[in-house]
Formats: structure tokens, C-alpha cells, sequence
């Protein structure tokens, strides 16, 4: 099988392609029943997932979830212990090195060739996808400066702060103008202001048409990058939807929370503000109320002479979403 | 009622200066308890493998030969002991050096404690002192169970190897302390161990060099390394002659922790 | 079976028809070289130093002992005893160099810097990666043996013309124990088994007919070290050097093409299930 056949299979509209199943060749991703069992152990139990061309679908979940088991798979770089996968419309078990051809994959943990400069990094990793030295050079100035590196282009990678090395590795996750990027994890130990550099360099891809998936157990990565998103937990997908239609869902326009003193049993505070919303959730160090009206349950709180050291009103977001789903929290 | 502030600051206890060297040396000692057996694997086998491979395979040509006086086995081992002494130090003063200033930052870790930059470099080369020590002992054995050793002087062979040791841990540290790339340690190896393992009397008299080259091999600390060792273990050594070994032997140790001392200062003191 | 980037792309090597890798192509494995070329062009006078040991091994033993040894006997002929122990020095090199890259270098990219998972990601396979290493473990190592080669005949101790033989046979040495000490790092959970490594590596260099012959050695330990690797290694050297060449030499050969390829297999079918879960 050839690649630019199949590169022009997907790009003429799905009405006149003569396939019987289109889904499987409308889908740039499309799995049923994908499970990897490791030993006794099931990372991945049993998922359906289709993701359409230039779609940003995101994994969001707890560690442990499974997210980078998919992930693994999806890169062709971890056969499925069973079920059906198919990538760009090829199988992975023997297509392999044509998918990872048209694949950009940024990993949870850097891989950088440490024994090699900045430049090099991306000069090498182009000639592995069979690149010419001329078009891999080019190449390399251009993402250099998208990913704002140009002055460290000479550097060895070690001395890089942790966002640096997290934008080189999506640049090298480029070189190849890939049809899907596959980011793990992208941000994970990024202070915040390196993340939403990192956010801004990937809302550019995704408005230049890159198809993204992405795993996160941040909520606001999420909700920002993610036009679709699924919520996995222990291998399964606990639910499915845009981030505004998972919260709407799964959870209440506001969320009143609450903290009483170090000391105190959040339980018994439980007990005492029931009857005033319909969901409420008891967390170690506090108390969330699911309400449409955050000003209006506070005051209430307050009628029943309730006195918590303090109170917050906030906007429903994806974390009460899973929490809802999993009755855990995202972060621990 | 106000305790008296000042009673209390003096009621902690403030370690002694041995108590912060021993401190230091504690810290590599407890440290080598992950470590030792792997290491007393090879302490072991290195010697005997050898000893019988050059010593009694390669001594069976040399002695049909008939151009050196004596067994070549009772050459060789002495000059091994020596030779070993000078490679255990080496090994011990390079990456653990470097490693404690520039990666794993022990010596930093250390400096937030009440010990001083001097307890730790002492702390840290008497803890080569007994590694080399001990290597060599296992050494000193080994060359008895072969047969090698001619007189009780030989006993005396161990503080001469460990002095012979001690000659280039001490410069070594000053090397690992003031150079900033690791690439150094294996031209150190390569341009400087190697070629004196080699050439330093161990294998051959060193009066089959090129004459040119004569003088550099008596200057260095493993001729009078093995050369000490080597009189003591046959039994034949002098005082006089030791004494000008051990005075030379001395020097470089000498030299060797007052560079090193230079050099730790710099680098702990400055950067912080 | 050969899958190509594109078509047309990636050759067969023969070592591929004999070895079937799954998925190893040529071209790609050529860029594992290119990789690792890339990053010793800054540090060439490491390359560069590594030919001064073996050099510097000759010097001392074979001059400086060598005069006090005088001749041996080889196959009833006498042979100046520095002419006996260069040709071994050749050998273990080879040795020293193929295992030195193929286990404490393949492990650190396998284990710590994780520089193959990102290979990987890329249309290169597991048989690309093992076959380039390889490869370039044995370009490193034919640069050692061609300068050392020189070194032996401006001393004036290569007796033979059989000795333009002398650097594929150090090329082989070199795969098959840069197959075998892959195939062996894909094993090992830990650096401290590099200390195993040494312990297989140390008795072979002292013990293998490298400093004194066979006859040496009482009968029984005779058909001990006639067993291991490097000492065929040696004699196939010394016997193209010293032009004593016989029909021993296609046992020695057959030995380590036998050792190359059941170690290239096992590394490559390793590495594929340590890298592709």
C-alpha cells in the first residue's frame, strides 16, 4: 500500500469514495472495541473513538486512566492487545512506519536527544522521515522560529528551561507537516506562563487546520484546546461532549464552595445544607454546592447560621464534571 | 516568665572538627553500603586473574627468556598493588568529585550543615584512603596465596600502596574540582593513567625504555610506588631508599590537597 | 518482508535477507549512522584517543616485555613475541570497542535518555535502530583497526600478504560482538550490571591467547579458551598477520558469523518488545 494513494483517498469528498463503510475513511482516527491489557493489568477496556479530520479531541483523566496507553496506540508504537484501530484509514500493525510517517508525537516525557544541539534535534528527526537535508533545513528555520528558539538554535538541549524543551519538542513534532499531532500530556509541570505560550503556539496549529489529540488531566488545557473531549477513567469513557455541553450536563451553571476550619468534619456541615441544592460534595478541606445561583445559596448557607471561614463562587468547570462522573478529583 | 534565649543557643551542640570530618567520610561510608559488594567481586578477581594470566602464563615465556633476574611473577605483583592502588584512587576521585559539586550537589548539601569545605574534601580523601586501603589488602592476599611474597616486610607494603594511592587521589581532586567537563576524566584516563600503569616499571624494568624516556617514568608517583613496594614485598627494601620514596610520594599528596583545597574553596564558596 | 517509507525507498541489505529484521530497511538504518555521526563531530578527540590504548598496550607489553620474552613458537615456527602480540591487541580492540558502544552507549539512550522512544515515533522501526547501531559500532571500530594496522606495519610486524585481510576480519569481530553485547544490554535492568559485562570481557582479554599460545596452557584449560569468542577472534587476526593461515581459519570465521547473527536477531525481536508495548 502507497501512501500518496491513500493521502488522496482522504482528501476527495466521502460521497464519491467507494468504500461501504465511511466512517472508517471519514475518520482520521477510528478505533472499536480498542483494549491494551498489560498482563493481568487492562489499561484500555473496550473504547470507541472516531476523530474527523482537523477536529481537536482531547483524552481528559486522572494518571493512570489510560490516556497514554491510547495514546502509545494510536502512535503505532504499542499494538492493541484486541479490537480494531485504524489510522489515516491504515492498520497500524502493518502500515506502521507509513502512519508514523504522516504522525507529529509530542510525549509525556521529553525525549530529546540530549546529545545533540537545538538545531540538530529537529535536523536529524527530519531525516528520519526520509526528508532531504535541503527541505529539512528549511524546515528547521521555519519551526525554530515559530516555536521563538532561533536564538538558541546552537545551544545543547540540557541548559533549556522546561518550556523550552517542551516547545522544541512540538517543533520537532512538526517537521514532518503531520496530518495529526498526538500531544501528551503537553504542559504537565509548566509553570503557567509557559503554558500559555505553549497554549498559544497550539491554538495557531489548530486554526491552521493540524488535526490535535491531546490527553490532560487540566481542565482548563481542556477547555481551551478542545472542540470534543472524552472524560476516561480506569480504561473507560465515562462520558462524551464539547466541554460547554459536558458541563452543562454533568454539571450546574455555578458552584458555591465552602471552607470551615481545618478542625472541622465536613460531613456533619453536609448534613446541616441540605435541602438547598441537589448536589452537594464533600472534599477533604471543603464543601462544593451545585447551584444555578451562586449569591443566592450563599445567603442561604447564611440563614441557616452556618459560618464558614470562607466562600467562593465559581463558574462550573470540567473538574465538577469528573468529579461528578468518578466521584474523584482530577489532581491529586 | 522568658526562658534565657541565650542558654538555649548554647545548649546545642556544636560537632567538634573530627566530629565534622568523620561526618563527611560517614556520608560516603553509608553510601557504599548499596555499593560494596560488586566492588569486593572485583577487588577480588581483578588480582587473581592477573596475576595468573600475566604472572604465571605470560612469566612462563619471560622467565624461559632468562633476561630477568628472578620469577616474573615476583616481579609483577608488586607492581600491580602498586598499579591497582593508583587506579582505585583515580576511579574514586573523578566522577564522585565532580558528581558531588556539579550533579548530585552533595558537597552543597553538606555545606548547609555546620562542616566547612576543608572537613569535607579531608572527610571525603579519607574515605579513598580506605577504600584504597582495602582494595589493596584484598590485593596484598591474594599475591600471599600465589606465593609472591618473600619477607614479613611485606606487611609494610600496604601503607605504601595506599600512599602510592594517595599521591594521585589528592591531585586528581584538585583536577576533578577545577575542570567543569566531565570529557577531561577520559583523557585523564586515557593520556595519564593508562600510559603509567604501562610504563611505570609494573610490567618491565624501566631500563628498557628509551633512554629520553627514562627520566619521565622515575617522575612519576607509581615508579616509587612500585619500587617501595616492590623492596618491601621481596624483602630487600632500605631505608634510605624509602625514605626518599615516601618523601616524594608525600610531596604530591602535599601539593595535591593544597590545589584541591584551592579549588573546592572556589567552587563551593563562590557559587554558593 | 521490507516495508519502505516509499516505494522504491529502502534496499535489502544481504544482511537482511540472511537476518530477517521485520521491517528493516537500509536507508533508514544509514540515518541511525548520520544521527550518531552528527554527534561525534563534536567530540571527535574522543574517537581520535580511543586508537592510543591499544597503541600504547603495544608499546608495553609487546616492546618493552617483548624484549625480555625474546621469541615464541607458533605451528613450530618462532615469531618475534611483539609480531605474536599485536595481531591479538588488534583482536581485543575490536572486541573492547564493539562492546563498549553496544552496552554502556545503547543502554543509556534505551533507559535514560530515551532517545530511541522518539526514533520510533518516526517511520523508523526497531530493526532500523538495531542495524544502525551496529553499523556504526562497526565503522568506529574498522577506523581503530585500519590506524593500528598502519602502527604494525611501519614497526615492521605484518609477515604476510594475507594481512589485507586483516580489516574485514576486524569488521567481523566487530558485528559479532556488537550483536551479542546489544542483544545482551536489552537484558540488563541496571548499570550495575555493567560490572557483569567487564567480568566476561577482562578474563577473555587476559586468557584468549592474547599474551602467551595455546601450549601454554595445561590440556583441560585448552579446550576451555578454545571456546570463547575472542579466541577466535585472535587467532583468525594473528594468523592473517603472520601469514600462518590454515584451514582452522573457516572455524574461526564461522564462529563469529554464527555469534553476529543469533545476537543480531535476539537484540532487534528484544528491542521491538522493550520499545513497542
Amino acid at each position: 500500500m502507497s501512501v500518496p494513494e491513500s493521502r488522496r483517498q482522504l482528501s476527495v469528498p466521502v460521497a464519491t469514495v467507494e468504500v461501504v463503510d465511511d466512517s472508517l475513511d471519514a475518520a482520521f482516527i477510528h478505533a472499536r472495541g480498542l483494549t491494551k491489557r498489560f498482563g493481568e493489568f487492562t489499561a484500555v477496556d473496550g473504547i470507541d473513538v472516531d476523530v474527523a479530520r482537523g477536529e481537536a479531541f482531547g483524552f481528559l483523566g486522572p494518571n493512570g486512566a489510560g490516556k497514554s496507553s491510547t495514546m502509545r496506540m494510536i502512535g503505532c508504537v504499542s499494538p492493541p492487545t484486541e479490537g480494531t484501530l485504524r489510522i489515516l484509514g491504515m492498520d497500524p500493525g502493518a502500515d506502521g512506519p507509513a502512519i508514523r510517517a504522516r504522525l507529529g508525537v509530542v510525549p509525556q516525557q521529553d525525549t530529546l536527544d540530549t546529545e545533540l544541539s537545538v538545531r540538530e534535534n529537529l535536523l536529524i528527526y527530519g531525516r528520519y522521515f526520509g526528508m532531504s537535508r535541503a527541505a529539512v533545513r528549511a524546515k528547521t528555520d521555519e519551526l525554530l522560529d515559530f516555536v521563538q528558539l532561533t536564538d538558541r538554535a546552537k545551544d545543547k538541549v540540557e541548559p533549556l528551561s522546561g518550556g523550552m524543551k517542551r516547545r522544541l519538542t512540538i517543533a520537532r513534532s512538526l517537521i514532518n507537516d503531520p496530518d495529526i499531532l498526538l500531544l501528551d500530556e503537553p504542559t504537565t509541570g509548566l509553570d503557567p506562563q509557559a503554558r500559555h505560550s505553549l497554549w498559544d503556539r497550539l491554538f495557531r496549529l489548530k486554526q491552521r487546520g493540524v488535526t490535535l489529540v491531546l490527553t490532560t488531566h487540566y481542565m482548563d488545557e481542556a477547555e481551551q484546546l478542545c472542540d470534543r473531549l472524552v472524560v476516561m477513567d480506569k480504561g473507560r469513557f465515562a462520558a462524551e461532549g464539547s466541554p460547554r455541553e459536558l458541563i452543562a450536563t454533568y454539571s450546574t451553571r455555578e458552584v458555591l464552595e465552602l471552607r470551615f476550619g481545618p478542625d472541622e468534619d465536613n460531613n456533619v456541615y453536609a448534613d446541616k445544607v441540605e435541602g438547598l441544592v441537589d448536589r452537594v460534595e464533600v472534599l477533604p478541606d471543603r464543601l462544593l454546592l451545585y447551584t444555578d445561583d451562586g449569591d443566592g445559596t450563599t445567603a442561604a448557607v447564611y440563614q441557616r447560621g452556618l459560618l464558614p471561614v470562607s466562600t467562593l463562587v465559581r463558574r462550573s468547570t470540567l473538574e465538577d464534571v469528573f468529579l461528578r462522573l468518578t466521584g474523584r478529583t482530577l489532581v491529586d | 516568665m522568658q526562658p534565657d534565649t541565650t542558654a538555649v543557643l548554647r545548649q546545642r551542640h556544636v560537632p567538634g572538627s573530627l566530629d565534622r570530618v568523620g561526618a563527611s567520610f560517614g556520608f560516603w561510608a553509608f553510601q557504599y553500603r548499596r555499593t560494596w559488594r560488586g566492588t569486593v567481586v572485583s577487588s577480588v578477581l581483578t588480582p587473581v586473574l592477573f596475576l595468573a594470566a600475566m604472572g604465571i602464563g605470560l612469566g612462563t615465556l619471560v622467565d624461559d627468556g632468562g633476561r630477568l633476574d628472578g620469577a616474573y611473577l615476583l616481579f609483577l605483583a608488586p607492581g600491580l598493588l602498586a598499579a591497582t592502588a593508583m587506579q582505585t584512587a583515580g576511579f574514586e576521585s573523578m566522577y564522585p568529585v565532580m558528581g558531588a559539586i556539579k550533579w548530585v550537589r552533595t558537597y552543597h548539601a553538606m555545606l548547609a550543615t555546620p562542616l566547612g569545605v576543608s572537613d569535607i574534601l579531608l572527610g571525603h580523601l579519607l574515605w579513598v584512603v580506605f577504600r584504597v586501603t582495602s582494595s589493596a589488602a584484598i590485593y596484598l592476599a591474594v599475591i600471599a596465596l600465589f606465593g609472591a611474597v618473600a619477607s614479613p616486610m611485606a606487611l609494610l607494603a600496604l601503607p605504601a600502596a595506599t600512599l602510592c594511592g594517595m599521591a594521585y587521589a589528592a591531585p586528581i581532586f584538585a583536577f576533578s574540582s577545577g575542570y567543569e567537563k566531565p570529557s577531561g576524566f577520559a583523557a585523564l584516563e586515557r593520556f595519564v593513567i593508562v600510559p603509567m600503569f604501562l610504563f611505570s616499571g609494573t610490567f618491565f624494568p624501566v631500563s628498557q625504555l628509551p633512554d629520553v624516556l627514562q627520566p619521565v617514568a622515575y617522575a612519576t608517583p607509581l615508579w616509587h610506588g612500585v619500587e617501595l613496594c616492590r623492596a618491601l614485598v621481596a624483602g630487600t627494601q632500605t631505608l634510605a631508599d624509602a625514605l626518599l620514596h615516601i618523601g616524594y610520594l608525600s610531596l604530591w599528596i602535599v601539593a595535591g590537597v593544597t590545589a584541591a583545597m584551592f579549588f573546592f574553596r572556589r567552587r563551593l564558596e563562590s557559587t554558593g | 518482508m521490507t516495508t519502505t517509507l516509499r516505494p522504491g525507498s529502502g534496499s535489502e541489505t544481504l544482511l537482511a535477507r540472511i537476518v530477517p529484521l521485520p521491517g528493516t530497511s537500509a536507508r533508514r538504518a544509514s540515518l541511525m549512522v548520520e544521527r550518531n555521526a552528527l554527534v561525534y563531530r563534536r567530540s571527535w578527540v574522543i574517537i581520535v584517543s580511543g586508537f592510543f590504548e591499544p597503541f600504547f598496550y603495544l608499546l608495553s607489553i609487546g616492546i618493552g616485555l617483548g624484549a625480555l620474552v625474546g621469541t615464541v613458537s607458533l605451528d613450530g615456527r618462532m615469531i618475534e613475541y611483539t609480531a605474536f602480540v599485536a595481531p591479538a591487541l588488534l583482536a581485543s580492540s575490536a572486541m573492547n570497542g564493539a562492546v563498549y558502544d553496544s552496552t554502556f552507549n545503547i543502554f543509556f539512550k534505551l533507559k535514560y535518555a530515551k532517545t530511541y522512544d522518539a526514533i520510533l515515533s518516526t517511520p523508523m522501526s526497531p530493526g532500523d535502530v538495531a542495524a544502525g547501531e551496529i553499523t556504526w559500532a562497526l565503522i568506529r571500530g574498522l577506523i581503530y583497526s585500519t590506524t593500528f594496522l598502519a602502527v604494525m606495519l611501519a614497526l615492521g610486524l605484518v609477515g604476510s600478504p594475507w594481512a589485507v585481510l586483516v580489516l574485514p576480519a576486524a569488521v567481523l569481530i566487530g558485528f559479532g560482538f556488537a550483536a551479542v553485547g546489544m542483544a545482551a544490554t536489552t537484558y540488563m535492568p541496571g548499570w550495575q550490571d555493567f560490572e557483569f559485562v567487564q567480568l566476561c570481557i577482562l578474563p577473555m582479554f587476559l586468557f584468549a591467547t592474547t599474551f602467551y599460545p595455546l601450549a601454554t596452557y595445561p590440556s583441560a584449560l585448552q579446550a576451555v579458551v578454545v571456546c570463547t569468542p575472542l579466541y577466535h577472534a585472535v587467532e583468525l587476526i594473528r594468523s592473517l598477520t603472520t601469514g600462518l593461515v590454515d584451514g582452522t581459519v573457516v572455524i574461526h570465521i564461522g564462529y563469529l558469523v554464527v555469534m553476529g547473527l543469533i545476537g543480531l536477531r535476539v537484540a532487534g525481536r528484544r528491542l521491538e518488545k522493550l520499545l513497542l508495548t
